[in-house]
């Protein structure tokens, strides 16, 4: 037996420290939960109200924009059409919301402390073991003080997703960033670059296929994070899961399932199209 | 005082170069400080002077600190210990917003691997010092152009880096660096990545860029043929020690060492030894032969060879005001070329 003098109380000292956070900054927490809340509903009331086929014609808009190629495009309003079919559009546009939101919400966090681990080696060594316990940690962990702090719904579920999602496009922007070439860097200090101008027209254009990268698996761990965010209340495809584990009901599940892997699908392609264009778009360019 | 001054400059890398600073103050080399102490000496008390409109070109193998050695005039590098002096400031003393303006308004540099951007059309890559000054777009767009146009790409001002050659590459970086008109142009083994006869070419426009400028230019280089060719004075240096430094004929003539000596046996002498050098000068009063065939100070050897055959005896050296300024026997020639 492991000697119970040398137990360290952890579990209480957190308990302690949430209980703190709770009394004390509750205000806050609501406030912030509040505007994020508002972004939620709007966006998905937009989604959920727009007419099916607008959204279907958006997304292969969208796609195409991304692809330059039909085929892709139809494909991804056919698959679109297809979570319809099955009878789940309404459930699929509120889970669309929460993962555009909590994706919105990754990339904006992600780049700036991307790009700030690049530049310090030691915010990078502070980080990286972070972004390692974000990735491993189970979710259910943090969703228990998600909770006492949010309450149930939505916020938390986002928070869960964004802890969960956010660490590709950190990463991914700090590699991206330490990967351009250094001669391309003194070359543009020799010319007098700040370290703006040398971040906005040198760093960044040259980081971003690997940047798109990061947002395109962002993005699909979003997506994954569905069912479990659905625990916590927040509506959507995730619930059907959800409904169909509860009941035993194996069809419903598997209909909900197939619904998630199409808009995984749907924005892996879109994503990944993007990414392909920032990679080598100069070359098309020159060459018309 | 020079345009440019180096002053026992020091350049240790490493973590704690203090310690080997001392070490490398009371004389102790290269390998002696990294066995001791794990830290590399890029540069052991370099001093120079360049002035203001000569191509001064520095050469060494890799390891010798040449392009530390370059980098110390834009501060791309920071010394150990030491001065550098640019017109009379001191440019170690400038703020990082003074030396960004001084980089700016005075400084271009050529990279060996080009440093382009690759994101970049030739056009935007060539108006790129400009756009970091925040010169307008028409402004800028117009000095590319002219530039690409004088470096001999008219016509690939919307290709990007990726589609072109190398040589190519390089005169885009020339033209880069031109753009800008700075007073000092830095090449850092500008040429080195390219093939031989593209070299060549290059060597001769930037010579024919030259006549037309002359900017103060620093040349990086490995290639003793490339230093010979291109510099006014030649500093040579060797495991970041200056081992010699003089005019092309003195490094070949009078070579400092060993070392430098292994380094010139290959040289095409013929190239390189002029006229002048080689000749023996008038003392006033000096009486040159009315039926010698007369060449300039200026000649090269394997042009006078063929002068030298033809011609019994000696030769009559003039300066351009066709004055004889000294007397070139055939014998002198052939024994130039056999040392």
């Amino acid at each position: 037996m492991f000697p119970e003098q040398l137990n360290v109380p952890l579990g209480k000292w957190v308990n302690r420290f949430v209980d703190w956070l709770v009394v004390n900054y509750g205000d806050a927490f609501e406030a912030f939960a509040d505007s994020l809340l508002t972004v939620l509903v709007w966006l998905e009331q937009i989604l959920r109200g727009t007419p099916w086929w607008i959204v279907v014609i958006a997304i292969a808009v969208i796609g195409f924009h991304a692809s330059r190629n039909w085929k892709i495009a139809a494909g991804l309003a056919i698959a679109m059409v297809a979570i319809g079919s099955l009878g789940l559009w309404d459930k699929a546009m509120q889970t669309l919301a929460l993962m555009i939101v909590a994706t919105a919400l990754s990339v904006i966090i992600g780049v700036p402390v991307g790009i700030a681990m690049a530049m310090s080696n030691r915010l990078r060594a502070v980080m990286l073991p972070i972004l390692d316990t974000m990735q491993t940690m189970p979710s259910f962990v943090y969703l228990i003080p998600a909770l006492m702090l949010f309450g149930l719904g939505k916020v938390p579920a986002i928070l869960a997703t964004v802890i969960y999602a956010a660490p590709p496009v950190i990463r991914l922007t700090d590699l991206g960033i330490r990967l351009v070439d250094p001669e391309v860097l003194e070359a543009s200090r020799s010319f007098g670059a700040n370290r703006r101008q040398i971040l906005w027209k040198v760093q960044l254009p040259l980081a971003l296929p690997n940047i798109m990268a990061g947002i395109n698996q962002t993005t699909m761990m979003a997506i994954s994070m569905v069912v479990i965010a659905s625990m916590i209340g927040a509506r959507g495809l995730g619930e059907q899961v959800l409904m169909g584990i509860q009941r035993l009901d194996v069809g419903a599940g598997m209909e909900a399932g197939i619904a998630i892997v199409l808009l995984a699908v749907v924005f892996d392609r879109i994503g990944q199209a993007y990414g392909k264009r920032s990679h080598r778009s100069h070359k098309a360019e020159g060459k018309s | 005082m020079s345009y440019i001054e180096i002053r026992n400059i020091f350049k240790i890398f490493g973590p704690d170069p203090e310690k080997s600073l001392k070490l490398a103050r009371d004389g102790a080399d290269k390998d002696e400080i990294l066995a001791q102490t794990g830290h590399t000496v890029g540069l052991h008390d370099v001093s120079l002077s360049i002035e203001r409109g000569e191509t001064f070109v520095v050469m060494g193998l890799s390891g010798s600190g040449k392009s530390t050695l370059i980098r110390h005039l834009n501060r791309l590098i920071d010394p150990t210990s030491g001065e550098v002096l640019f017109d009379g400031t001191d440019i170690l003393a400038m703020s990082i917003n003074e030396l960004n303006a001084f980089r700016r308004k005075r400084l271009g540099m050529v990279f060996q691997r080009f440093g382009l951007l690759p994101h970049r059309s030739v056009v935007d890559n060539v108006g790129y010092g400009l756009e970091i000054q925040d010169v307008d777009r028409s402004t800028r767009e117009n000095a590319a152009r002219n530039w690409i146009e004088r470096v001999g790409l008219a016509g690939y001002e919307d290709k990007f880096p990726d589609q072109l050659s190398g040589g190519m590459q390089q005169r885009v970086g020339l033209a880069r660096a031109l753009t800008t008109d700075p007073e000092v142009l830095l090449m850092d083994e500008a040429f080195s990545a390219l093939d031989p006869l593209i070299r060549n070419d290059m060597q001769d426009e930037l010579m024919k860029l030259q006549g037309e400028l002359h900017k103060t230019i620093v040349f990086i280089t490995h290639d003793l043929d490339e230093a010979l060719k291109l510099g006014d004075r030649i500093a040579i240096l060797k495991d970041g020690k200056l081992i010699q430094i003089g005019r092309p004929e003195e490094i070949i003539m009078r070579p400092a060492d060993d070392y430098v000596r292994a380094f010139t046996r290959d040289v095409n002498r013929s190239r390189v030894l002029r006229a002048k050098t080689l000749m023996q000068p008038l003392v006033n009063g000096g009486e040159v032969n009315a039926s010698w065939p007369e060449i300039t100070g200026d000649m090269r050897l394997e042009d006078i060879l063929p002068v030298a055959l033809a011609t019994g005896g000696s030769m009559a050296v003039i300066n351009g005001k066709k004055e004889p300024i000294g007397i070139l026997s055939k014998e002198q020639v052939i024994a130039a070329l056999a040392a």
